[in-house]
């Protein structure tokens, strides 16, 4: 099964014919979500209409991290078993998820400020989040770093699974240490902590977050098997 | 013919003892740096931690004079406010510890409420602090629902701070 679609240009195929439905549902979910969020909404009885912000700040962190999660699964892939389909969907994926957490640092920024009264602590929430930015950033620059992309492969892969170890710290930073940052809302224990009318614009938005990262992710995906191919070309040419 | 069939046999089992290799060599190293990471953590423990709570400072001695941060819920009737300057006492039901503050609150702050200030403490036991920071809990609710559970009794003030 794995090596069925570990093929580039059966993978595509299947990719291409996801793809306008993917990028449809995206558009219908992200409208649908932002116009629940935004106007139909309650306001919080705390936080008032800040509490907005959340739409955004979740969603964009739960995507920050399962695609790390993703990207790890597939740089394991890729060493274990060498599949050449692991490593461009890892290297696709990284600056999608790099986005989507330079989106949670900024929205929780700017929700901080309003609610807690500051832009920024270093509590390990906060911490540990920065820390994913950066190992995205590490991660882009490492696979970058080599003329040839086939090089720079392996040692991405390595960062990325040493980098793994974040997810938890980050997950569980608000049960394991105090922080400023309140626990867990959505996935805990006994149910989520956020009532039904705040609890579906928030997963229209993640529904509609994880539609986007598998459009842009097939973009991005075709232009590296393409760019794999080009390269492949050009050594049979200089070789041939 | 016979050549044939039996060669590719020994390839393709190197190849997959290469692979189940490479696994076992993933799995160790995952399961080391794990334990590495766990055993960091638990020892910077106590340096992890955003704030102290009122306990914490009990237990731990903290000295007069010493920077630290305090965090807890703002305990029933006890905001006085004085021009700027803002008398509390935060509390974790176990201990509890009067805080000076001279400033802007943030929005959230109110009795009742987790907060996180950040000062040092005075020779009296109260803390003098330079910034106070508004905590808010996992509870997300529209007014009317909020004002239903008050209602109904089945609310929980302070929730798990």
């Amino acid at each position: 099964m794995m090596h069925r679609f570990a093929n580039p240009t059966r993978f595509m195929r299947v990719a291409n014919a996801i793809l306008p439905w993917a990028a449809g549902l995206t558009l219908l979910f992200l409208g649908a979500g932002l116009y629940q969020a935004l106007f139909v909404s309650p306001a919080d009885y705390q936080q008032g209409e800040t509490v907005r912000i959340m739409y955004v700040h979740v969603p964009a962190a739960y995507m920050a991290m399962m695609i790390y999660a993703g990207m790890a699964v597939a740089s394991a892939t890729s060493l274990i078993w060498k599949h050449p389909l692991a490593d461009m969907i890892a290297r696709a994926s990284a600056p999608i998820g790099a986005a989507f957490t330079f989106l949670t640092l900024l929205s929780g920024s700017l929700w901080g400020q309003p609610m807690w009264g500051t832009w920024w602590v270093w509590d390990a929430r906060l911490t540990s989040v920065l820390i994913l930015f950066f190992l995205y950033l590490g991660y882009i620059a490492l696979m970058n770093a080599f003329d040839d992309p086939a090089r720079g492969a392996k040692p991405a892969a390595i960062l990325a699974l040493v980098g793994a170890v974040n997810l938890p710290i980050i997950k569980f930073s608000v049960d394991w240490w105090n922080t400023l940052h309140q626990p867990a809302s959505l996935v805990k224990m006994d149910g989520p902590a956020i009532d039904p009318s705040m609890l579906w614009p928030l997963i229209f938005m993640a529904v509609g977050f994880t539609l986007f990262y598998i459009s842009v992710g097939i973009l991005r995906l075709r232009a590296e098997i393409a760019g794999a191919r080009i390269r492949n070309l050009r050594l049979g040419l200089t070789h041939g | 013919m016979t050549s044939e069939t039996v060669i590719p046999k020994p390839r393709a089992s190197r190849a997959a003892t290469r692979k189940t290799r490479r696994l076992y060599i993933v799995l160790a190293g995952m399961t080391m740096l794990g334990l590495a990471a766990g055993l960091v953590l638990f020892a910077f423990q106590d340096s992890l931690v955003f704030f102290y709570t009122p306990s914490d400072i009990v237990d731990k001695d903290v000295k007069q004079g010493q920077r630290v941060r305090l965090g807890g819920l703002v305990a029933e009737g006890s905001v006085e406010k004085d021009g700027t300057t803002v008398r509390f006492v935060v509390t974790d039901f176990a201990a509890e510890l009067p805080v000076t503050f001279t400033g802007i609150l943030p929005d959230l702050f109110r009795e009742g409420q987790g907060v996180v200030a950040e000062g040092s403490l005075l020779p009296d036991g109260s803390m003098e602090a330079d910034s106070v920071l508004a905590k808010h809990d996992e509870n997300y609710m529209p007014t009317e629902v909020a004002d239903k559970l008050k209602e109904s009794g089945r609310w929980q003030e302070g929730g798990e701070q």
